[in-house]
C-alpha cells in the first residue's frame, strides 16, 4: 500500500512538470520571438525581491504579461478544469461516459449566450451569461431529475440531463434563427477561445479555487461510492449527500470554465479516460492527475491553435477534437488490457 | 444483541415483509432461509436499516434507526448478496474500505487502519493476493475478500446475504468453517442467509424460516428442517436424516419415496 503511495507522488510529480514544459512552450511560441532566456528573466524579475533585466522591450514586456501569459494560465485553467469536472462526473455517475456538460451545462450556456449575443449584441455580458446559464442548466436537469425519479436515482439525472439539453438546444436554436447574422459570432463562441486576458482569469479564479478543493477532498469518498450506494451505505456513508457535493464542484467548475472559454468540446472525457488507463482507478489520483493533464493539454492545444496556421487563429475547441481523437486511440491502443 | 419485532417492510407499494421477529444472542449464529423471493435480503437490509421498516431493531439494546450511519457501521458489518466489486481495484485496496466507519469525512486513512487491514487479510489467507485486482479472483478468493472487507470493520455483528452463492461444495464447506472460526475466535454474532438448508442446519445455532414476507418457523434447526415444513413452503419433495445430530435435507424424485436405498 505503500508502494502506491509513492507512485501517485512520482505520478504528480511527472505531471506537474510536464504541465510547466507545456506552459514554457506555450509562453515561448509566438510572432513576437521573445529568446527563452528574457523570458525567464522578465517573470523572474516579477518576483518579489528579485532584481533582472530581462532586455526585453517595454512592447515585448506588454505581448508577454498582457498577451502571452494570461493567455496560458487562462488555458490551463480551462483545462484543467474541465478535465477535473469530467472525472468528477463520471465518479458520481460510475459511468465513464459521463462528461461535464452530461447535465445541461453547456446548452443552458449555449441558450444565455445566444440570448445575449442576439438581444444586446455585447460581448461584454457573455462570461457573466454563459457562466448563469451553465449553473440553471444543471439545476434544472438536477430539479428534474428529483421530481421524477425519487430517490435521485443517478440514472434519473442523466435521463433529465438529456431531456433538458435537447429542450435548452431547441429554444437556443430558435433565439438564433431570429437573427440568423449574428450566427457567427454564436459559433465561434462555441468553438471556444482563451484569450480573454486577466479581467477574465480574475473572474472564475474564486469559483475555480473552491470548486477543485472540494472535489480533491472527496476522491477517496468517490472511491467508496464506487461499491455501490447501498454498500456505500453500510459502510456509513451517506452516497447522496458525496455525490450531490461532487456534482455541485464539478459543476461550478464546468460553468467557470464555460464562462471564460465556451464550450470547448473532449478535455473532459479524454483526459480522466487517459489518466485511468496510465494511473489507475482510484480518484485520489484520477482527480489531481486530470487537473494537471487537463491543463497541459489545453495549454499545447491553445499552441496548436494560434500556431499552426498562423497569423490565422484556429478555434481551440476543433484543436482539441484534431488532435484528442487521435491521441485517444493511440492511449487505448498503447494500454490494451483484458477487459474483464 | 439483535433483537427485532414486528418488523414490517413495504416497498415498490408491496408489502415485503410482515410482522417479522427474530432474537440472536451474544456470539450465536442465525441462518435466515426461505424460498427465492421470501424476503431473506430484505429483512437484512431492514435489520442493517438500509430500507425503510416498521417494528423494531435494536443491536446491543439500541435502535438502529437512532444511530448515527458511522456508528451503526462500526456496530454491523453487512455483505450483500451480490457485491459490486470494481475490477481495477485491488484487494487491499478494497478491504481498505471496511475502514470507511472509522475516517472522519474527509480526512484519509491512518497508519493503523492499514495494519488492521493488512491483519485481516494475513487471517483470510489474502496476503499474496494484496495486490490483485478484484477482475483477477476466482470465486471463493471474491467472497473471501468480501468478508475481508467486511472484518476490516471490526464490527460485533456481521450481516452476511448468501455467502456462499456461486461455489463450490469444497469452497461453501471453506467459507463457512472459515466464518465459524472467525465467529468463535472473536465472539462475532453472525446473521447469514442460506439458501442451501443442509449448510444452514450444519452450521447456524437457529434457524429463521421465511415464507412469503412471514415468519413460518423459527428455533434450532431440528424443529424447522422438518420434511412437512420443507415441503409446505419450499414445494420440493425432500427427504430429512440426521446424520450426526443435525438435520441434512435430501432432495427426493417425487414417486420414489418408496424405493429401498442403493
Ligand atoms: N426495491 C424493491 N422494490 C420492490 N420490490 C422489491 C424490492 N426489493 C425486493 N423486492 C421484492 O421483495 C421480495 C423479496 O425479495 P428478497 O428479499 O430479495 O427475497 P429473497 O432474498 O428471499 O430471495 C421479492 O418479491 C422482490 O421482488
Ligand atoms: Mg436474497
Amino acid at each position: 500500500m505503500n508502494r502506491t503511495a509513492g507512485r501517485t507522488r512520482w505520478a504528480l510529480v511527472a505531471a506537474a512538470a510536464l504541465l510547466l514544459a507545456c506552459m514554457a512552450a506555450g509562453l515561448l511560441a509566438g510572432a513576437a520571438g521573445l529568446s527563452p532566456g528574457s523570458v525567464l528573466y522578465a517573470l523572474l524579475d516579477r518576483l518579489p525581491f528579485v532584481s533582472l533585466d530581462s532586455g526585453l522591450l517595454p512592447v515585448e514586456q506588454g505581448v508577454l504579461f498582457e498577451l502571452r501569459v494570461p493567455r496560458v494560465l487562462l488555458a490551463a485553467l480551462v483545462g484543467g478544469l474541465l478535465a477535473i469536472a469530467g472525472a468528477g462526473y463520471q465518479g458520481v455517475f460510475r459511468n465513464p461516459l459521463a462528461d461535464p456538460y452530461l447535465l445541461g451545462a453547456a446548452a443552458g450556456a449555449g441558450l444565455t449566450v445566444t440570448v445575449v449575443i442576439v438581444a444586446l449584441g455585447d460581448s461584454g455580458a457573455v462570461p457573466v451569461a454563459a457562466f448563469a446559464g451553465a449553473v440553471g442548466g444543471v439545476l434544472l436537469a438536477y430539479a428534474l431529475g428529483n421530481t421524477a425519479g425519487r430517490g435521485g436515482g443517478t440514472a434519473t439525472l442523466v435521463l433529465a440531463g438529456v431531456a433538458v439539453t435537447s429542450f435548452l438546444t431547441a429554444v437556443q436554436t430558435f433565439v438564433q434563427q431570429l437573427k440568423v447574422e449574428e450566427l457567427q459570432r454564436v459559433y465561434a463562441w462555441i468553438l471556444g477561445d482563451v484569450g480573454g486576458g486577466w479581467p477574465q482569469l480574475a473572474m472564475v479564479a474564486p469559483y475555480a479555487l473552491v470548486s477543485v478543493v472540494v472535489m480533491l477532498a472527496h476522491g477517496r469518498l468517490l472511491d467508496v461510492l464506487a461499491v455501490g450506494d447501498e454498500e456505500a451505505a453500510s459502510l456509513g456513508l451517506h452516497a447522496r449527500r458525496v455525490r450531490f457535493a461532487v456534482l455541485l464542484a464539478a459543476s461550478l467548475a464546468t460553468a467557470a470554465a464555460v464562462a471564460v472559454s465556451g464550450l470547448i468540446a473532449f478535455v473532459g472525457i479524454v483526459v480522466p479516460h487517459v489518466v485511468r488507463r496510465l494511473a489507475g482507478w482510484s480518484y485520489r489520483i484520477v482527480l489531481p492527475l486530470s487537473l494537471l493533464g487537463g491543463a497541459a493539454f489545453l495549454v499545447v492545444a491553445d499552441l496548436v491553435a494560434r500556431t499552426v496556421l498562423a497569423p490565422a487563429e484556429l478555434p481551440i475547441g476543433v484543436v482539441t477534437a484534431f488532435v484528442g481523437a487521435p491521441f485517444f486511440v493511440l492511449v487505448l491502443r498503447l494500454t490494451r488490457r483484458v477487459e474483464t | 444483541m439483535i433483537g427485532a419485532r414486528g418488523v414490517g417492510v413495504r416497498l415498490g407499494g408491496r408489502q415485503i415483509l410482515t410482522d417479522v421477529g427474530l432474537s440472536v444472542p451474544a456470539g450465536a449464529w442465525l441462518a435466515v432461509i426461505g424460498p427465492n423471493g421470501a424476503g431473506k435480503s430484505t429483512l437484512l437490509k431492514a435489520v442493517l436499516g438500509l430500507v425503510p421498516h416498521q417494528g423494531e431493531v435494536l443491536v446491543q439494546g439500541r435502535d438502529v434507526r437512532g444511530l448515527r450511519p458511522r456508528e451503526r457501521a462500526r456496530l454491523i458489518a453487512y455483505a450483500p448478496q451480490n457485491p459490486v466489486l470494481p475490477p481495477d481495484m485491488t484487494v487491499a485496496d478494497y478491504a481498505l474500505l471496511g475502514r470507511t466507519p472509522y475516517i472522519p469525512y474527509l480526512a484519509g486513512e491512518t497508519a493503523h487502519d492499514r495494519d488492521v487491514t493488512r491483519s485481516v487479510l494475513a487471517r483470510l489467507d489474502l496476503s499474496e493476493l494484496a495486490a490483485r485486482p478484484l477482475g483477477r479472483l476466482s470465486g471463493g478468493e471474491r467472497q473471501r475478500v468480501v468478508l475481508a472487507r467486511a472484518l476490516a470493520q471490526q464490527a460485533p455483528v456481521l450481516l452476511l446475504d448468501e455467502p456462499t452463492t456461486a461455489l463450490d461444495l469444497g469452497h461453501q464447506q471453506q467459507v463457512l468453517e472459515l466464518l465459524d472460526r472467525l465467529r468463535l475466535a472473536d465472539g462475532l454474532t453472525v446473521v447469514t442467509t442460506l439458501h442451501d438448508l443442509t449448510l444452514a442446519g450444519q452450521y447456524a445455532d437457529t434457524l429463521l424460516l421465511l415464507s412469503k414476507g412471514r415468519t413460518a418457523a423459527s428455533g434450532p434447526p431440528g424443529q424447522v428442517l422438518t420434511e412437512d415444513l420443507v415441503t409446505a413452503h419450499f414445494h420440493a419433495h425432500v427427504r430429512i436424516t440426521r446424520p450426526y445430530g443435525r438435520p441434512a435435507v435430501h432432495l427426493e424424485r417425487p414417486g420414489n419415496r418408496s424405493a429401498p436405498p442403493g
